[in-house]
């Protein structure tokens, strides 16, 4: 009698835990910073939609999820960079073979003081301001004002990309001031007349300016618009990854389609970035 | 029976209160020790990232780099072998992203099991190659010369002035600016806060009625309840504008306007601890003064002063412990530009700013946050420095009453 008991006692824990696997969704996602906001809100609207579903969203940066990627400790790595070498390389040692999809765009707005003359800037000069060899506005058509230039702080995935895209991988200059928040850099900029300093275009405001960009040594300056950034012809522009095993295919796929839908597309528009143009 | 039960509660009580003092003592102790454990891994590593070496074409005659050249090289500062005493040729950087720009695909096999030899027969084609690569790629058929990093030194990291801990290939870990930085601010900030608090004790102790005292005393401790990120955005808005008008700089994130938001927040510390001290002067003391037909400010600067004289110093020094610090109300205001301030007119970087600020993203167990770590336990000595100067100068201040 009590054998039986014991058999009927885990039997049901067995079926209600298989069927509790079977209804469920669980998925982990960790990794960028910067794509947090957007992986949270598409889970938290997915979850609305699918009340099964489970979706942890964890930050700590785009090497981070990839590192737990690459330890099974998450489904879904999530990051502001392409996945590089080395890390495809230990992908590969430990024989798991992985995809990659782009869920959405980011750009990135230069911007200075409203009362700054200077509307257009080449990526050489860029790359001079923010490294330290081009000090004042007046070398690059403005006047005669010291530069002062606005960076984020090196934990911020905005730091490694502007490093990667426009400084063409050289390190900042020491006298770059760095700040610790978006809104802390636009105020800095809009009560600084030599300022200059890059933000998510999103986070674009009254206050400050936008300068136009030229990626081809001058000959077409491109302003930074959602349009621009979509088509690709604004250039400071990247995408943001979502990175998953090839065996967790089935799991995480309805997840990435909904997000890659007109309604996922809606909401990365609302987060502050750029759809995926269709 | 009932003065046995009571004597047994007692011991009870007794012992939970040795129980709470050892946990906290133990947590104390193993929070330093965590601390420094930590810290003090970063000097057994080389500037280079775990897992990488950097390697170069064997007939190239350059020893060593020194991680600041290192850096230079791939800022395309230094751009020809000859400036580090090499041969006459122009340096060509290789990252391992770059292997595409060399390799189709399929010479580097669909498993990238061709990787080590492209890189062992590009590094001998190429005589002025400087590759960052990993380790494992540099097997005993290496055609290249790996080259060997020195350490990071105590005195290197000290003493450095560059403060670049995500550079590529090396980091470079120079914390003087941010020790010169965070002694700057709060040097200053006291500089600042000082007189202001001591006026204010004086005022409060000797001079204000008692209506006037009990307005002013919570309204200065509210001062203290005030969350420091408040002070930064306060800061931020309010204070960094007004410097940059009144001197007239190109940038008003600077040492100053962090001193002044210190200063606003060491004064609660400031006039407690010193009000608290000019009140124990023994009222003999005063009535002997006035008795002796000095009036009321020739007792306060004579008497008064120089007996709460060690109290008023405790107070000075708690407020620079104060101010070395606090982190999110800098963070906020210093521009946190890593460079070694000349006047307290420049942006400058501070210890906890920077800890606070890249922590986040540093990966665990690697160089750049064992360094942080390291920077953790110099702020530790610094502020034990100035709590046992405290303890000193309070026990001093026994030995006069006697």
């Amino acid at each position: 009698m009590k054998k039986i008991k014991t058999i009927a006692l885990f039997g049901t824990i067995i079926i209600s835990a298989v069927a509790f696997k079977l209804g469920d969704i669980n998925i982990k996602i960790k990794g960028s910073d910067t794509v947090l906001p957007l992986s949270q809100k598409e889970a938290e609207v997915f979850m609305k939609k699918n009340p099964m579903a489970k979706i942890t969203v964890i930050g700590g940066g785009s090497g981070v999820g990839i590192a737990a990627f690459l330890d099974g400790t998450t489904d879904i790595a999530m990051s502001s960079r392409k996945i590089k070498m080395s890390e495809k390389m230990k992908l590969q040692d430990a024989g798991k073979a992985y995809k990659e999809v782009v869920i959405a765009n980011d750009a990135l707005s230069i911007i200075v003081n409203p009362n700054n003359k200077v509307s257009q800037l080449t990526r050489e000069q860029l790359e001079g301001i923010f490294t330290g060899k081009i000090t004042n506005w007046k070398d690059v058509g403005g006047d005669d004002e010291k530069i002062i230039a606005y960076s984020r702080e090196s934990s911020s995935g905005t730091y490694e990309f502007f490093k990667e895209h426009v400084l063409n991988n050289k390190n900042y200059g020491s006298t770059v001031l760095n700040m610790p928040a978006t809104g802390a850099i636009v105020q800095s900029i809009s009560q600084t007349k030599g300022a200059i300093g890059y933000i998510g275009l999103a986070y674009m405001e009254k206050t400050v300016k936008d300068v136009k960009v030229s990626y081809d040594k001058g000959k077409t300056y491109v302003e930074a618009t959602v349009p621009n950034a979509q088509s690709k012809t604004y250039p400071i522009t990247r995408p943001l990854y979502y990175y998953y095993l090839t065996k967790d295919a089935a799991k995480v796929k309805p997840l990435i389609d909904f997000i890659l839908s007109a309604d996922g597309q809606k909401i990365v528009g609302e987060v502050g970035y750029v759809p995926l143009s269709k | 029976m009932k003065r046995f039960f009571r004597r047994f509660i007692e011991k009870f009580i007794e012992g939970i209160f040795f129980l709470s003092s050892s946990v906290t003592t133990l947590t104390v102790l193993l929070i330093v020790v965590f601390l420094f454990r930590e810290g003090m891994g970063v000097f057994n590593k080389t500037p280079i990232e775990e897992g990488f070496a950097i390697a170069l074409n064997k007939n190239n005659s350059v020893k060593e780099i020194s991680s600041l050249d290192m850096k230079n090289i791939f800022d395309q500062n230094i751009t020809n072998w000859k400036t580090l005493g090499g041969n006459n040729d122009s340096i060509i950087l290789f990252r391992i992203d770059d292997i595409s720009n060399y390799f189709t695909d399929e010479q580097l096999g669909d498993s990238l099991q061709y990787v080590p030899k492209c890189i062992s027969s590009l590094v001998d084609s190429l005589t002025g190659i400087i590759a960052f690569i990993p380790e494992k790629y540099i097997d005993k058929h290496f055609a290249g010369r790996k080259l060997p990093m020195d350490k990071i030194s105590v005195g290197k990291f000290l003493s450095g002035k560059e403060w670049f801990p995500t550079a590529q290939p090396a980091s470079q870990l120079g914390v003087l600016p941010l020790i010169l930085g965070t002694l700057w601010v709060s040097l200053m900030a006291i500089l600042i806060a000082l007189p202001l608090g001591l006026a204010t004790a004086i005022y409060m102790a000797e001079i204000a009625s008692e209506k006037v005292r009990r307005i002013l005393k919570p309204l200065i401790e509210l001062l203290a309840g005030i969350p420091s990120v408040v002070y930064g955005f306060f800061g931020l808005i309010v204070i960094v504008p007004l410097i940059q008008k009144v001197f007239d700089l190109p940038v008003g994130e600077t040492g100053l306007a962090g001193s002044i938001v210190l200063g606003i927040m060491a004064l609660p510390t400031i006039i407690t601890i010193s009000e608290d001290a000019i009140r124990t002067t023994p009222r003999a003391m005063k009535e002997a003064s006035l008795a002796l037909g000095a009036n009321k400010w020739q007792t306060i600067a004579r008497v008064i002063i120089p007996y709460s004289m060690s109290g008023i110093t405790a107070a000075a020094i708690l407020g620079i412990g104060r101010a070395i610090g606090e982190t999110m109300a800098v963070l906020m205001v210093t521009g946190n530009a890593a460079v070694i301030p000349h006047t307290i007119l420049e942006p400058v970087r501070t210890i906890p700013a920077t800890i606070a600020a890249e922590l986040g993203e540093a990966p665990q167990g690697g160089l750049h946050y064992e360094a942080l770590f390291a920077l953790g336990c110099i702020l530790f000595i610094l502020t034990m420095a100035t709590n046992l100067l405290v303890e000193y100068i309070s026990k001093k201040r026994k030995y006069n009453k006697q």
